[in-house]
């Protein structure tokens, strides 16, 4: 045999043969893995340890104060309520709108794959370039303000890629005969969509829905970018209103170097993930409804 | 552990496996005992017994679903991969136990090929699907030579030595299938395993297939699962009958040499089977 | 009919106001400002009497902690997917996804928490004695961890869209798990990793609220990942978050700025989806 000149790499492999290099790397992947687990497990432990023990009924109850012992997280708890209820009475109806139209009614021309393109390319433009978006159309251009609908109208804008993609994705998982059945019966196109095809996609949609609320509460740098305020000692009461929001609060304590703010901006990330989690728990029910569903 | 690994490559590439008919010609290559594999808690085949001989093309038929794949997949211990996929019983290569212990599935692979129902070329050059092979299995050898050598067995040289270094996704399904079965031999098996090779191929390239099978059979052990019954007849020496029970799990009706199964097979299943009489 | 045609035109609408509201801000800016100067400059200093607007510190600080985040990110992610996708039994596949999810979905602004309060103090400061806890390496660390889940989860996506055709038939070979992942799927998805790396790089070079806590805020263009720096995308969190006037120099800067990191994200996800489409037509 007229063997090459071994190179180190080959020698090294041959050394150590095809089952050491398969353990190695096998085990090289299981730590990889392992170290995303670690890293949540870390991340979600000092959230906690540094977090909890400041979360109590005063905290949920009280405006922020120079104190930090003081302080609490009712207007931006308030006002994340404020906000998201807008948002959410913006973004469904023109997200899933979008969706029934992309998926159902449009044809299959130009136009239509320009918006699809442009759907996939908006949702990787960075939040911060939405925040100037807002604080030039909605805060000047519109003379909202930084106001709640200025944020919820910049908040609508974000997350509204990922909704329409989601909502397509469910309504594409119904059945074309679902359709058909419904058309032979002699629904128009439109009855066929209102009355079976919406209903039967609707866990998915509504998942895509909460998902992109999820990514709406946990939004700071468009906020902060349309010149939302840190500190507010007012609960707002009308969309015109200025408010602050959970992450800003929290950012703003971040920021402040005593550390009895660090523990307050860890209290509030608790909050935060705990209606992030309560969120998220209805879209896992969902999936396990339509996932069932599914089965039938 | 490294010099025994070393031996196994020398031993494999420097001297051929033992293929002579010195054995007889009826020495059993391998030999499938009492074998249930299951899927899950499924039950895909049961106690199947059947014996498959040295340098013979062995032809497993039966209805779809009978578990003819799962069959083969068992021979090679590919059937440890599917979710679920677990045997009872035993299947002897050179008369041990594939499934012993100390036996490395990997490597039993390289000595017992597999050509698939699709063609698989990888989305690599039409030389480098071969060297693949030979990569993986420490070949230290003149690499062209090799690539050409199996190439020319599998009747694709003249037809790809002036593009080897395209894709082998740009030949057509037939030629993709002769490299795949190029790619099975250039690693030197003794058995190669073919699950339906021909069912994505037209009847011309099936014709060059089948004809390729009958020359390979001079060199290997051959075990092919074909639903095509003229093809059964054609190309091979032996032929299993499977059907599928009441419980959907598949099991052997009849073993023989072709020739008698196809002019007087000793079953009426397969009687009606083979005249296509079959419900 | 026509209210959802509405809805869907509303995304070109949107992306036409980001163009149109960047270049009407960032036109009179370069009035002020000359363009080639705001590229090459060295001195960020905005906020000053002498004002000085070259960016190179804030791209500087925005290109070394997204490609430091990356060099965490990439290789782990796609370690994990490797993982996920070719070795996991299905049971450990379904416990860790969902927690890649929940990763994933932390906002960031805790992620900068986690810098000021663990990864800087108890990671970069032992570790490599930087003088302060806000450096440019412990917010990459922190934006590498984030950047995890998603460069697993797309490339992953790549993988599992390879057919499983060829991975029997490197089994069949004789291949091992390791040669099969590394040699055939890897290879094979070759073009929607790129594409996975890629979105990320951009989210990176997007993410805002990690470098603004954790990376100090100071324009610095040494290159030393232990000192502070301000990436681009901080400057704008500074001035946004302070009282500057509407229709000053340093108002119309953050959307010269703004524009910039809207030509990269773009261009990056634009090749991005190229490699995607590319994938697709290899295996679809
Ligand atoms: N991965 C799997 N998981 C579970 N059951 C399987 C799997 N693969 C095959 N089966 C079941 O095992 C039985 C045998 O399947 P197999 O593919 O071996 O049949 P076959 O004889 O090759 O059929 P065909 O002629 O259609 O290829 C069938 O009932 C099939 O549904
Ligand atoms: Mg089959």
């Amino acid at each position: 045999m007229n063997a090459p000149p071994p190179t180190l790499i080959g020698e090294i492999t041959a050394k150590l043969g095809k089952k050491w290099s398969s353990w190695l790397f096998a085990g090289l992947a299981i730590s990889a893995t392992g170290f995303g687990v670690l890293c949540l497990a870390v991340l979600l432990f000092v959230v906690a340890r540094d977090g909890l023990g400041g979360l109590d009924w005063n905290f949920i109850t009280s405006f922020p104060s120079r104190k930090p012992e003081d302080a609490g997280i009712l207007a931006a708890l308030m006002g994340t309520l404020w906000v998201m209820g807008l948002t959410c009475l913006f973004f469904v109806p023109v997200g899933v709108g979008a969706a029934i139209y992309l998926e159902e009614f449009a044809r299959r021309n130009w136009f239509t794959k320009l918006i699809e393109t442009n759907i996939s390319t908006l949702a990787g433009v960075p939040s911060v370039v939405y925040g100037l978006l807002g604080l030039a159309v909605f805060v000047f251009g519109m003379n909202l303000g930084s106001s709640i609908v200025a944020a919820a109208a910049t908040l609508t804008l974000l997350v509204l890629p990922i909704t329409i993609v989601a909502s397509r994705e469910g309504l594409r998982s119904v059945p074309p005969s679902m359709r058909e059945a419904a058309m032979a019966l002699g629904a128009t196109k439109w009855q066929a969509v209102w009355h079976q095809v919406l209903p039967a996609g609707m866990p998915a949609v509504l998942t895509g829905i909460i998902l992109a609320l999820g990514r709406a509460i946990g939004e700071t740098a468009p906020l902060i970018a349309m010149g939302a305020f840190t500190s507010v000692f007012f609960v707002p009461t009308s969309p015109t209103d200025t408010f602050t929001v959970l992450p800003i609060q929290i950012f703003s304590w971040v920021a402040r170097p005593l550390p009895g703010f660090q523990e307050n901006a860890a209290s509030g990330i608790v909050a935060l993930l705990i209606v992030l989690l309560l969120l998220n728990s209805v879209a896992v029910a969902l999936r396990y409804m339509y996932a069932r569903r599914r089965s039938w | 552990m490294t010099t025994i690994t070393m031996r196994r490559i020398e031993a494999k590439f420097s001297q051929k496996p033992d293929n002579s008919m010195s054995n007889g010609s009826a020495s059993k290559v391998m030999e499938v005992r009492n074998l249930d594999a299951y899927y899950g808690n499924f039950r895909a085949i049961t106690d199947v017994n059947m014996p498959m001989r040295r340098n013979a093309v062995t032809a497993i038929i039966g209805p779809s679903g009978c578990g003819k794949s799962t069959l083969v997949r068992c021979l090679n211990r590919m059937h440890e991969l599917s979710a679920g996929g677990r045997i009872e019983g035993q299947i002897l290569f050179d008369g041990e136990d594939i499934n012993a212990p100390e036996v490395d599935p990997v490597e039993l692979r390289s000595r017992i090929g597999m050509v698939f129902q699709k063609p698989n070329p990888f989305p690599k050059s039409i030389y480098n699907n071969i060297a693949f092979g030979l990569k993986i299995n420490g070949f230290r050898g003149n690499m062209a030579e090799a690539v050409e050598g199996s190439l020319r067995k599998a009747a694709l040289w003249d037809e790809v030595k002036d593009r080897l270094k395209d894709s082998a996704l740009s030949l057509s399904g037939g030629q993709q299938q002769r490299l795949c079965i190029a790619r099975a031999i250039a690693i030197e098996p003794e058995v190669i395993l073919m699950d339906e090779p021909c069912s994505a191929l037209d009847p011309i390239a099936t014709l060059a297939i089948e004809d390729l099978i009958r020359e390979l059979k001079e060199q290997y052990s051959i075990v092919i699962v074909t639903h095509n019954m003229q093809q059964a007849a054609r190309v091979s020496d032996e032929t299993a009958f499977l059907m599928v029970g009441e419980d959907r799990s598949g099991y052997l009706v009849e073993f023989d040499s072709t020739e008698k199964m196809f002019t007087n097979p000793s079953h009426e299943q397969t009687e009606a089977y083979i005249t296509g009489r079959f419900s | 009919m026509a209210f959802l045609f509405l809805c869907a035109v509303l995304s070109v609408v949107t992306t036409a106001g980001i163009v149109v509201v960047l270049l009407a801000e960032a036109i009179p800016f370069f009035t002020h400002v000359n363009i080639f100067d705001f590229l090459t400059g060295t001195e960020w200093r905005p906020l000053f009497a002498n004002k000085s607007f070259g960016a190179l510190p804030l791209l500087s600080a925005t290109a070394m902690i997204a490609l430091m985040a990356m060099a965490v990110a990439f290789p782990i992610g796609l370690l994990t997917s490797i993982y996920l996708s070719e070795y996991a039994p299905s049971w450990i596949r379904e416990t860790v996804k969902p927690a890649l999810e929940v990763l994933a979905g932390i906002p960031t602004v805790v992620y900068g928490f986690f810098v000021i309060s663990f990864i800087a103090p108890t990671i970069v400061r032992p570790i490599f004695h930087s003088e302060t806890i806000f450096t440019a390496l412990g917010a990459s660390l922190a934006m590498g961890i984030m950047l995890i889940p998603m460069v697993a989860s797309l490339s992953e996506d790549a993988m599992r869209a390879v057919p499983n055709g060829l991975r029997e038939g490197a089994y069949a070979l004789g291949a091992n798990r390791f040669q099969v992942s590394v040699k055939v799927v890897v290879p094979a998805a070759l073009s929607g990793i790129v594409a996975a790396g890629l979105l990320a790089l951009a989210r990176a070079i997007g993410e805002t609220m990690i470098v603004t806590i954790a990376a100090g805020g100071i324009p610095n263009l040494s290159g030393n990942p232990l000192e502070p720096m301000q990436a681009m995308t901080a400057y704008i969190m500074e001035v946004a978050s302070g009282d500057t006037a509407r229709g000053t120099v340093e108002y119309q800067s953050i959307f010269a700025i703004g524009m910039l990191l809207f030509i990269f994200t773009l261009g990056l996800n634009l090749i991005a989806r190229w490699f995607i489409g590319k994938f697709r037509e290899e295996y679809e």
